[in-house]
């Protein structure tokens, strides 16, 4: 087996950075609408 | 003074997104999601959209750290089946401390947004059936004994009471009923699957039920299992829990479901064997779960 080089390796790491930086901005809207949700639950 | 040299860290390529992405098993998460699903739909409360959405990505995360975690123990016995050679562990795309820690950290987060989102009773009950999975089912019962999948099944029966707890916040007579259903339906599901891949469990030493006990009495049991898994499933009518709509079709799906199963029961393996009669339960079997739950849903939406 080859050893892996860099380019490879950092287009890994590019690929796996941008699929998390999709995952935490997701999260970040589900739990701004939990929020939204929560409230408007708490005023009825 | 000494000089320490260390050797250069070699560089290892991380895994792909995408295997991570395989050891959640999102086929299996499938049924899981669908299931919860309709236990959510089939509550007598309405969620919020969002909270729903909330509860059953919850449930489809824990699945899927479930479903890691089992990977991440089993990698060894993984690489000895054909079927799941090709998974990232075994066909070393990446390194067991990496899917452990998915695993965990997984399975962490699912039960924290449940509680945080969602409420604390569906978060208990998805801890117990993650620990249930990885603990009871992967690590101690199913390389020790053939009633395996038997327990195992629980894990994959809590999605309904998930789904219920997410919506009512509390338990309730009907999805512990549907529990039982997926529960008793998993024997005869799994060991109709067994009887025409047995080979490949034999040489990966997973004591299924074929393997140790023989092909008689697993038919047998595919036979005995289907009696109380039936009851399980038309109770809910006759106990006033659902209308005629799911009364009406779990009698005929499981009445299919108990000639198939009987079929297999009283058979035996010829040589050159097709093993039709048990390809047909095991896809049936399938299409029952998915049926059952789609008729209870539709069963509430008229009759609520």
């Amino acid at each position: 087996m080859t050893e892996p080089n860099e380019t490879e390796i950092r287009a890994r790491q590019r690929s796996r950075a941008r699929v998390v930086a999709l995952l935490l901005g997701g999260f970040a809207l589900l739990m701004f609408a939990i929020t939204i949700v929560k409230i408007q639950q708490g005023w009825q | 003074m000494t000089i320490v040299t260390t050797a250069e860290p070699t560089l290892t390529l991380p895994a792909e997104w995408r295997d991570f992405l395989a050891l959640t098993k999102p086929r299996v998460m499938t049924l899981v999601v669908f299931t919860g699903l309709c236990g959510m739909l089939a509550a007598p409360v309405a969620i919020n959209p969002i909270l729903g959405f909330t509860a059953i990505l919850c449930i489809a995360l824990g699945a899927g750290a479930a479903g890691a975690l089992n990977q991440w123990y089993e990698a060894d016995l993984d690489a000895k089946m054909k079927r799941t050679l090709a998974r990232p562990l075994p066909a070393g795309r990446m390194d067991k401390q990496s899917a452990l820690h998915f695993g965990v950290g997984l399975a962490i987060f699912s039960v924290l947004l449940m509680g945080v989102g969602v409420n604390w009773i569906a978060a208990a009950i998805l801890t117990v059936s993650i620990l249930f999975y990885v603990l009871i089912y992967t690590v101690w019962l199913k390389r020790r004994t053939p009633q395996n999948i038997v327990i195992g099944g629980a894990a994959g029966a809590f999605p309904p009471l998930i789904g219920w707890a997410a919506a009512t916040g509390d338990i309730a007579l009907l999805p512990v009923l549907l529990f039982a259903l997926i529960f008793l339906w998993t024997p005869p599901h799994f060991w109709a699957l067994a009887l025409f891949v047995k080979t490949d469990y034999a040489n990966a030493g997973v004591p299924m039920l074929p393997v140790v006990a023989g092909e008689r009495t697993t038919r047998s049991q595919i036979g005995l299992y289907t009696i109380p898994m039936a009851i399980a499933a038309i109770a809910p009518w006759p106990l006033g829990l659902t209308g005629a709509i799911y009364g009406i079709a779990a009698i005929v799906l499981t009445g299919i479901f108990a000639l198939l199963a009987v079929q297999v029961a009283t058979r035996t393996t010829q040589a050159e064997d097709a093993m039709k009669p048990e390809k047909r339960l095991f896809a049936w079997s399938i299409l029952y779960l998915f049926a059952m739950f789609g008729a209870l849903v539709v069963d509430r939406w008229v009759f609520a």
